[in-house]
């Protein structure tokens, strides 16, 4: 390291003394620790912060936050498999989270110095998948359901059998091209746990769809909701929050969790093992938990928050949202992805081969 | 011009670079590719080599075998496709002006200095149901309906009761449209290369003794164009087989390529072993069609030295 960029590091360091000395030495905890240089690597959804999240994160901290994007779990997970390049905070959804537990990929979080945990409803301070919360806290969550168009459906389309036995829509319906979850909502339509890893299960949802292949216009690459707003299709099986973005757009479209239930997911800060900068990913993930700041982030996003005190400063037509906060009754009706384990994702993944080769 | 003999030392300043960098970029990650598809998963991120042809054999399922097919057939469509519009415009920059023809050279590479995500999606944009091509569609219906009026035959909707939007995305059309728009400037290049070289006074001699256009055409300008057509048809081929973003984003619910398997091994399948052999066959198909090229070029050059 040169001369030039010690100095420089110095005087950013006072610099963000002086801003946690103005917020109240909020951080102050992290900064007594910090001897690491103010940089923080994040690897994170596309669209999924506030506007002013990472400005204000560094006003307070002086740390820096290199932004990275993925466009998926799988990408992700790839991504981190060989090595950790170098991210400090990820946010793999709950299944890669027990996966990445299980390959032992995640370094466990030091709760002490993530104070704003209080502000996380108790409901989703425990996980299934990952007991006692040692690698993960929950960052958004949300439910994969039907986005339609209101003015071309005969009814709100709130059962599965719409886009999955049903020639009602023939030729307007796009599924997702993404194997587990189409096969995970097709066990649900028929009845079985969303997790059900019955070979024979398996098959009768895969004999299913090809059935219904001749009415799917498309198994979208994660751009169902364009296909919605472009008129392209009429129903599509989509992520919550990807149909709130284009209901913002357009009055015409609508978001439902079909009655057999659908799949409940949880987006998590994590900090993956080999992170250059841990006491910083501390920081920034208690930054992140933090009232104003979340609610400035799930105000952007609008994705559902598990964050309590952010939800309390944000106005009804957030909180009471059917899109973004379904009823307690649908939300028990819904299921968690869970890691199957190799057998299961090959097994789905040669279904899913079978299907799309029909 | 000097043998590297006379000169080493200029000759391993210049080779050494260009041999290191394949050497750690190329062949090491493909060396290692190709170990791993003799491996075995033993967990999450683990990977086993075991030395045994699993994976291969795994391959060899009809299921994969009919993809393999169908990748083929659609790389070949979009081949001949573009042979047949690439030849057309190559003989038209070759006898262009020679002031246009730099300018036209530009027009068939521009579109490769734009990122290929950006040209399909600009590709989605004109092929779908509310887009460019459906919109210019549905402008001739309207003149169409307003002429029949003026003659006096509206009230009989002979261009139908309202516009019907032409589908051409997510289908199989949109693919080989896709790999063609994608492909073509593979195609032109060689081929103008080719034809850019051609002595055009065996073109007048033909003409002069009697045969005609076509016979020209057919008995001339194609067998001196073939060292273009078979780099052409190679380059264009090739790649069209490894595609797997055109059929993601254009294609339908039955455009799945090998390309798609084998991207889905590397990411929501976690099966790199298996990823790993499907690419191999690949890539010797791939050298086996190189292969008869050279053997094809040799064979041309021996025959050359005898005349």
């Amino acid at each position: 390291m040169s001369k030039d960029n010690r100095s420089r590091f110095s005087r950013r360091s006072f610099l963000s003394g002086l801003g946690a000395a103005a917020a109240g030495l909020k951080f102050a905890p992290g900064l007594a620790l910090a001897a690491e240089p103010r940089e923080l690597n994040f690897y994170n959804w596309d669209t999924y912060i506030g506007e002013n999240t990472l400005g204000d994160f560094r006003k307070s901290t002086g740390i820096d936050v290199t932004m990275d994007l993925f466009a998926d779990n799988d990408e992700l997970f790839a991504k981190l498999k060989g090595g950790n390049p170098g991210y400090d905070v990820i946010v793999p959804t709950n299944d890669f989270v027990e996966r990445m537990i299980t390959a032992g990929m995640l370094e466990p979080l030091d709760a002490a110095k993530i104070p704003n945990i209080t502000n996380i409803d108790p409901t989703f301070r425990d996980a299934a998948f990952d007991p006692g919360r040692k690698y993960s806290l929950p960052y958004m969550w949300g439910t994969i359901g039907i986005g339609y168009r209101k003015s071309r459906v005969d009814s709100i389309p709130d059962s599965w059998k719409w886009v999955f036995d049903s020639d009602r829509y023939a030729g307007k319906i796009a599924l997702m091209g993404d194997a587990p979850t189409v096969i995970q909502m097709g066990m649900k339509y028929l009845g079985y746990p969303l997790n059900d890893t019955n070979p024979a299960h398996i098959k009768q949802v895969e004999e299913m769809l090809i059935r219904q292949k001749p009415n799917v216009l498309v198994f979208a690459e994660d751009n169902g909701q364009d296909l919605l707003l472009s008129g392209e299709v009429d129903v599509v099986m989509e992520w919550n929050g990807d149909i709130l973005q284009v209901m913002e757009e357009d009055d015409d479209i609508g978001y439902i969790v079909p009655l057999e239930g659908g799949l409940l997911w949880q987006d998590c800060l994590c900090i993956p093992t080999g992170a250059p900068h841990p006491e910083n990913a501390h920081i920034f993930i208690n930054y992140l938990l933090d009232a104003d700041a979340g609610a400035e982030i799930a105000d952007f996003i609008q994705y559902a928050t598990p964050n309590a005190a952010a939800r309390k400063l944000l106005p009804a037509v957030y909180n009471s949202n059917p899109a973004i906060f379904p009823s307690q009754e649908t939300i028990e009706r819904c299921e968690v992805a869970t890691y199957n384990g190799t057998e299961y994702t090959r097994l789905i993944d040669e279904a899913y081969t079978r299907i799309m080769a029909s | 011009m000097d043998s590297w003999r006379k000169n080493p030392l200029v000759f391993w300043v210049f080779a050494i670079p260009p041999a290191a960098w394949l050497a750690l970029f190329f062949i090491v990650p493909l060396g290692l590719i190709w170990v791993i598809s003799f491996g075995e998963k033993s967990g999450l991120v683990d990977i086993q080599i075991t030395w045994v042809a699993d994976n291969y054999m795994r391959a060899m399922d009809p299921l994969y075998l009919q993809i393999f097919l169908k990748s083929f057939w659609y790389a070949g469509i979009t081949t001949i496709v573009c042979l047949l519009v690439g030849f057309v415009v190559a003989t038209a920059i070759t006898f262009a002006p020679a002031r246009q023809r730099p300018i036209l050279l530009l027009l068939v590479m521009l579109p490769f200095w734009t990122n290929l995500l950006i040209r399909t999606y600009a590709l989605i944009a004109v092929l779908r149901t509310k887009g460019s091509v459906n919109a210019g569609l549905e402008k001739l219906w309207e003149w169409g309906n307003q002429l029949l009026g003026l003659l006096g035959l509206g009230q009989f909707q002979l261009l139908g009761a309202q516009f019907e939007p032409v589908h051409l995305l997510y289908n199989n059309f949109a693919v080989v449209a896709g790999l063609v728009y994608v492909h073509l400037p593979f195609m032109v290049l060689p081929l103008y290369a080719a034809l850019a070289r051609m002595d055009r006074s065996y073109i007048e001699a033909s003409l002069d003794l009697g045969a005609g256009q076509l016979r020209t055409f057919a008995s001339v300008v194609v067998p001196l164009a073939a060292p273009g057509i078979v780099s052409g048809v190679i380059i264009t081929f090739v790649p069209a087989l490894g595609s797997f973003l055109t059929p993601d984003l254009l294609g339908g619910t039955d455009s799945q390529m090998i390309a798609n398997v084998i991207e889905r091994q590397f990411k929501s399948a976690n099966d790199w072993p298996f990823g790993a052999a499907l690419s191999f066959i690949l890539m010797y198909i791939t050298f086996f069609a190189i292969a008869v090229r050279s053997m094809w070029a040799a064979r041309q050059d021996t025959r050359e030295n005898m005349v």
